[in-house]
């Protein structure tokens, strides 16, 4: 047991900490919690995803050919801490570098693997998730959207629901059903979806936070060609869960990083405001639930760390893995919560509000926060998977 | 980096649980429970055969000279069994006290023959003020012509009525701090003045005794490192002893959900086993979280203390504050999900949700333990 680096990797942590000091945008502001891209900020957050790329600062676990740096998940773990100590921005291509580029490198077609990933890295294509519909959600293997072949093509109808990013999107990672006699989970399958194709409509849904930040995406007629298909023709459950695997451990790590970020910011808020006339790190039942928080925060970077070890020991991410989305969530909906309570009566102030407290920020990141338990696979499907597959409780 | 076990540690663990699944057996653990020992005479031989009661001393004191990693894996295999006995004072307790304190004479008379399994030892530090920080030390030493005369009440002092020897923390001065004036001595069993009255516990698998010293005389050479000067020795033994605990508490933890996990398997209700019910499902899920967070940070508290890290004492707080939650909160869901069998004296479910409680409440709980996390972040 050993968590020092080696001289190889001390060097990169330096030079990457000297970097990000140098590189992050100026006009780039850290305020509050900020975990998720903002429409307002995506213009910003897409030069800054341009400038890691160029520097060789993402995709570092993915292959050179493809324009990733060959690295491994333990340069990714120290990347994302120098990302959290330096308070660096959010990548925008989110679900393409956590979801869409692992999963195409690891199904996908030699002209697919040219093709997409380097692009996904360089937020020259922003992808979004094609998964939920309005009646399969957590019971995802229902979904209803039909692929139906036509010579070459496949021709595509129906629709999808919860769309984060659809509205900018030039790709979509899209399950549909391509035979509906097999078995739900044997008759889907995996396309890569060109969002510019004629047929499709993206319509924008308000959500909790006012914002139209996702969408529902309609197919009317699509035809996709099949040299689209990623990981065979009805294999595309396996691909999708590969994503879903992905998106638990890489998109695990960011959301690790953005979650410190957010604690610490929380801790700044807390040292400034007052609650009965005395600060809130001075009130003992506050200083408890930040205590808590703190550990909380600990515990995944610590717990992310045991399951690096077993994939850099060529094992497959055991139930530290599958736990680790849980626990996020949890943790960061309960910052969010103290986050409300540490503001008290200002909490009911909302952006433009002149007494808004840090402009209101912590409103939109305590509303947003509700989703977490939600998307990605709600609380109660993690819970599900963990007692099923790691405890090998009998499925109904 | 590597955040896993040796080849080593892992043979170490299977060593452990084979030799504690035939030794330390529930009709063990129980009958030692119904006795004021707590332990047999041939059990104790046999830990000391295996090396475990010298696993963290040095060899020259006849010990392993292995770290807190290694012991970990020991305790959490220990506290899958709820093992009874002396081990806790004996080894982390009064023989690291003498480790860290003692000079080599001192460690030489003691620690051989604590590894050896000769000899037993204690720690008596607490009092009926129940303070876990130097300023609960109330026992005062005074100095006289040919040593030290020890008059206080100590509480909570595991196993004292098996010691050889008894480490006690007493004040020899009035200092500036209430770390200040702290001093140790080596009381003998049977020394004058002395009295262990063992104490009726809710856990039964740990023997908690009160400790009175009225003029107790001791030589200077009784005196355990500086005099007036040994708190930050005491504060090291119970970082330590911490630690050690926290694995303790993941391993007991672990068996509860192992136990739950199989009964849910078989246990039919409606017609289904109740592991088809997600009812019982997310309650086994939370507890699997609970551990597996539970082990990351013990771990990682086992690393820095042996690293000798300056995080080290963070590290012990956050640990010791998850644990004692989780396993508390795993141990009362273990029975839950058991139903009416879970709450019966025949079924061993109630030796860990004992256990959990009484660990919860040694070394401090986990709001003692979020504050001082909350003053080493500089809250």
């Amino acid at each position: 047991m050993d968590f020092s680096l080696s001289p190889e990797q001390e060097t990169f942590r330096q030079t990457l900490r000297a970097w990000l000091k140098a590189n992050i945008p100026r006009e780039w502001k850290h305020v509050g919690s900020s975990e998720i891209p903002r429409v307002e900020a995506y213009e910003l957050l897409k030069t800054w995803q341009r400038r890691l790329f160029d520097a060789g600062f993402i995709g570092l676990t993915w292959p050179k050919e493809y324009g990733g740096r060959g690295l491994t998940f333990m340069e990714e773990l120290i990347l994302q801490e120098e990302m959290a100590l330096a308070k660096a921005p959010p990548i925008l291509n989110v679900l393409g570098v956590g979801m869409a580029g692992p999963t195409i490198i690891a199904y996908g077609t030699e002209a697919q693997k040219k093709r997409h990933p380097a692009k996904i890295l360089a937020c020259e294509e922003i992808w979004c998730q094609g998964y939920s519909e309005p009646n399969a959600g957590s019971d995802l293997a229902a979904l209803q959207t039909r692929a139906v072949k036509d010579g070459e093509h496949w021709v595509i109808n129906g629709q999808k629901v919860w769309t984060s990013f659809a509205q900018v999107a030039d790709w979509m990672m899209l399950l549909a059903r391509t035979d509906p006699n097999a078995p739900k989970h044997k008759g889907i399958t995996y396309f890569l979806l060109d969002m510019k194709l004629p047929g499709v409509t993206v319509k924008p849904l308000r959500q909790i936070t006012g914002e139209a930040e996702f969408n529902e995406v309609f197919f009317d007629n699509v035809r996709v060609h099949e040299s689209q298909v990623l990981g065979g023709v009805n294999n595309g459950w396996q691909a999708g869960i590969t994503t879903l695997m992905y998106e638990r451990l890489t998109l695990g790590f960011a959301l690790q990083t953005r979650l410190r970020i957010a604690l610490e910011s929380l801790i700044e808020l807390a040292r400034r405001m007052e609650k009965h006339g005395r600060a809130v790190t001075k009130e003992p039942l506050l200083r408890q639930k930040l205590a808590q928080l703190w550990i909380d925060t600990e515990c995944l970077r610590v717990t992310g760390a045991r399951a690096i070890t077993k994939l850099l020991r060529g094992e497959m991410p055991g139930p530290e893995a599958s736990a680790g989305k849980m626990v996020w969530v949890e943790t960061h909906q309960r910052l969010q919560e103290l986050a409300m309570e540490i503001e008290g009566p200002y909490a009911q102030l909302w952006k433009g509000s002149a007494w808004a407290v840090e402009g209101g920020v912590w409103q939109h990141s305590f509303l947003r926060s509700r989703a977490n338990s939600i998307e990605g696979g709600t609380t109660e499907i993690q819970k599900n998977i963990i007692a099923e597959r790691v405890l090998g409780l009998p499925k109904d | 980096m590597d955040f896993g076990f040796s080849q080593e540690q892992e043979m170490l663990r299977a060593t452990a649980r084979k030799f504690l699944e035939n030794e330390c057996t529930s009709t063990f653990v129980r009958a030692r429970m119904e006795e004021p020992a707590g332990v047999t005479d041939d059990f104790w031989a046999k830990l000391a055969e295996q090396g475990w009661l010298g696993l963290v001393y040095p060899e020259e004191y006849g010990g392993s000279g292995l770290g807190l990693v290694d012991l970990t894996v020991l305790m959490e295999e220990m506290g899958r069994c709820v093992m009874p006995g002396p081990f806790f004072s004996t080894v982390l307790l009064g023989g690291l006290a003498i480790l860290e304190a003692g000079s080599p004479p001192q460690r030489k008379e003691w620690l051989p023959r604590l590894a050896a399994g000769q000899a037993k030892a204690t720690l008596a530090l607490t009092e009926p003020n129940a303070r876990w920080d130097a300023a609960g030390v109330t026992a005062t030493a005074k100095d006289g012509k040919h040593g030290f005369a020890l008059s206080g009440t100590k509480l909570f002092v595991p196993d004292a009525h098996l010691a050889d020897v008894i480490v006690v923390a007493a004040r020899t001065a009035e200092g500036k701090s209430p770390e200040d004036g702290v001093s140790l001595f080596l009381v003998p069993k049977g020394a004058a003045g002395l009295e262990v009255k063992l104490l009726p516990t809710m856990d039964q698998t740990r023997k908690l005794c009160e400790v009175t010293l009225k003029d107790t005389p001791v030589p200077s050479g009784a005196l355990l490192g500086a005099k007036g000067g040994a708190w930050s020795a005491v504060a090291r033994v119970i970082q330590r002893a911490t630690i050690a605990l926290c694995g303790e508490m993941c391993g007991g933890a672990q068996r509860v959900l192992d136990m739950t996990t199989e009964y849910a398997k078989i246990r039919v209700a409606f017609g289904k086993p109740i592991g088809t019910y997600q009812g019982v499902k997310h309650k086994a899920a939370d507890m699997l979280v609970d551990i597996e967070n539970a082990k990351s940070l013990t771990y990682y508290a086992a690393w820095a203390a042996d690293e000798n890290s300056s995080e080290t004492a963070l590290a012990t707080s956050m640990a010791k504050a998850y644990v004692s939650d989780a396993y508390r909160k795993v141990s009362a869901t273990g029975i839950q999900l058991h139903g009416g069998i879970g709450f019966t004296w025949e079924h061993d479910l109630h030796l860990y949700f004992k256990r959990a409680k009484s660990s919860e409440f040694t070394f401090g709980d986990a709001t003692y333990h979020r504050e001082r996390v909350a003053q080493l972040i500089n809250l």
